[in-house]
């Protein structure tokens, strides 16, 4: 396939089943919403060495919230129920109750809930209190800037992690470029992060190692320095490639989004210096769900 | 269908306990069938049909007219559905009310929504003592649910209430909130004497400052988030409450006669 001379390979990406959650932070201004909400999604690029995947979903309007004030709301993502739990409990007390103004409630409706707020009241010594409006359990947490407002609880629901796309570029500032103009475009997409930083992942990786300890390691056919060295992926001219990984609460999230992704770069052209798209096909060795570039940018459900 | 009517035929000299007429208790029940249920009359029994004329079929909204203060527990352990009292009721109205609706156009005697658990008890008159207080005996009072008074209460509004939502647009008497465990009553006019006297935990949300005693300490003003959910779930009802906006109160806590934990917050500004 060949969209505006850039040529998508007829390849999948390949994603496994995780759990997600929705967070929505409210601050006096969205300037502390951010600094929250950015604490609370730090370090979590990758299951495999944070625990979670977690990344901003998108700014909140002051009608959206329900405190009315302006807030993010946040995706969280794990592998299991009992990983994303922990994670969630020890984020929201390091980065949300610490925050100057921050307030978190849930985002998400799920049969599952998760603790939000129902152990972080335990910070309040007896001096918290509980209100019960309109069937749903907040905490109000005296702390010195005035009450650490959370909801006791949010759902947990079942979500799919991995989704990917490759750009392949004749020069690692082309690949850049591309992969931020794609990030710009899949924002936009509800449901779905980008939990890398700046949403992009220079270090793809391929699963297995030659070291026995290592279970996942540098993906070299798609690595431009060792086009001769090893069983390479990459034509001559490609000198530099980006991978863009999203997690979302749906395949068809997912999907939606990686064909935004590969639209935005296709409309750059070939000339951007952008030449391929490629995915992460791990052979089936990493998880059940198939996303392929053809399908979803033809619009076919896989 | 209309609604399932109950006109008094006329003012009854004793009381009635009406706890056998609710929407979940007559739903499969033909005229004739509830025209025969036996209901207390003071010493005696007397039938329905002796006491009211009943006309419509619906059970699921029955409406008592004519209705008297003699009317005691309308709406007693109902689960679903709707009453109207067009007219005063009596004592214990929406007694252990566990879902559905009970609206009271008139006035109402001592221990409304008494071990309330759920639902909507609207009041558009006024009621007399213990509104949402436990029944005689029980360590809890209303355990639910949300009530509406558009007048004015008596004395021990919320005693040991455990959990729900009582509004009071009018005044309330002595000791509001007493011995509460939790839960929030909101009152817009004048308060009497023993305000939060012994109170747990729970919240009392005014707007003028009543007298309170030493064991009610002042923590000074501030701007508290939580009211702007709490306010904005009150726009669902047809209340002087929904109008309210300011999230900036005066905070005092006790009973520390208690060791307790409760809030009185004065809102800045009327509503």
């Amino acid at each position: 396939m060949l969209i505006n001379g850039i040529q998508i390979d007829d390849t999948f990406a390949e994603a496994f089943n995780m759990r997600g959650t929705r967070v929505i932070i409210t601050a006096q201004n969205l300037k502390w919403a951010y600094h929250a909400a950015n604490a609370m999604t730090g370090f979590a690029t990758s299951v495999i060495g944070c625990g979670v995947e977690a990344g901003i979903e998108r700014e909140l309007s002051t009608e959206e919230t329900p405190d009315g004030r302006p807030g993010v709301s946040i995706l969280m993502f794990a592998m299991g129920s009992k990983v994303l739990m922990q994670q969630l409990e020890t984020r929201m007390g390091q980065c949300i109750l610490t925050c100057p103004t921050a307030a978190a409630f849930s985002g998400i409706d799920g049969e599952d809930k998760i603790n939000l707020g129902k152990n972080l009241r335990y910070f309040g010594d007896g001096f918290q209190t509980s209100k019960l409006i309109d069937g749903r359990r907040y905490w109000r947490i005296p702390v010195m800037d005035g009450e650490f407002l959370t909801e006791e609880t949010t759902g947990m629901v079942r979500a799919i992690g991995g989704g990917n796309f490759l750009i392949l570029a004749t020069s690692q500032p082309a690949a850049l470029a591309a992969a931020e103009t794609a990030i710009e475009a899949m924002k936009q997409v509800p449901n779905v992060i980008m939990p890398f930083p700046g949403g992009v992942v220079r270090s793809g990786s391929k699963v297995g190692s030659k070291y026995k300890t290592m279970f996942a390691s540098t993906n070299d056919a798609f690595c431009p320095t060792l086009k001769g060295a090893t069983n390479t992926e990459l034509s001559p001219e490609i000198e530099s490639v980006m991978e863009i990984v999203i997690d979302g609460l749906t395949f068809d999230d997912v999907a939606l989004s990686m064909k935004v992704g590969i639209e935005a770069i296709c409309n750059l052209g070939a000339n951007s210096g952008v030449k391929r798209i490629s995915a992460g096909n791990y052979g089936g060795k990493l998880g059940p769900h198939l996303f392929k570039l053809h399908d979803i940018l033809n619009g076919n459900k896989s | 269908m209309n609604a399932l009517t109950l006109t008094l035929k006329q003012t009854p000299a004793y009381a009635i306990n009406c706890s056998g007429l609710t929407p979940n208790l007559l739903a499969s029940k033909s005229v004739a069938e509830i025209a025969d249920i036996q209901l207390s009359y003071g010493n005696s029994l007397v039938s329905v049909g002796e006491l009211f004329e009943i006309t419509g079929s619906d059970a699921q909204h029955i409406v008592f007219k004519n209705a008297s203060d003699k009317l005691d527990y309308i709406g007693a352990n109902m689960t679903s559905g709707k009453i109207t009292v067009a007219g005063n009721a009596g004592a214990y109205l929406g007694f252990n009310l566990k879902n559905g609706e009970i609206h009271c156009q008139g006035n109402t005697e001592a221990f409304a929504a008494c071990n309330m658990v759920s639902g909507l008890l609207r009041i558009d008159g006024n009621t007399s003592d213990f509104l949402g207080a436990g029944s005689e005996g029980l360590r809890k009072g209303m355990r639910g649910g949300t009530v509406i008074v558009k007048g004015n209460a008596g004395d021990r509004v919320g005693d040991q209430m455990r959990r729900g939502l009582i509004l009071i647009e009018g005044n309330v008497g002595d000791y509001c909130g007493s011995r509460m465990i939790a839960g929030t009553i909101g009152v817009l006019g004048n308060l009497g004497a023993y305000t939060a006297f012994n109170m747990h935990r729970g919240t009392l949300l005014l707007t003028q400052l009543p007298k309170l005693h030493a064991t009610i300490q002042d923590c000074g003003s501030h701007t508290l988030p939580f009211l702007s959910l709490l306010f904005k779930s009150l726009t669902q009802y047809n209340t002087r409450f929904s109008a309210l906006n300011t999230q900036r109160v005066q905070r005092f806590v006790g009973d520390a006669a208690y060791k307790g934990n409760g809030e009185v917050l004065i809102l800045a500004t009327k509503g």
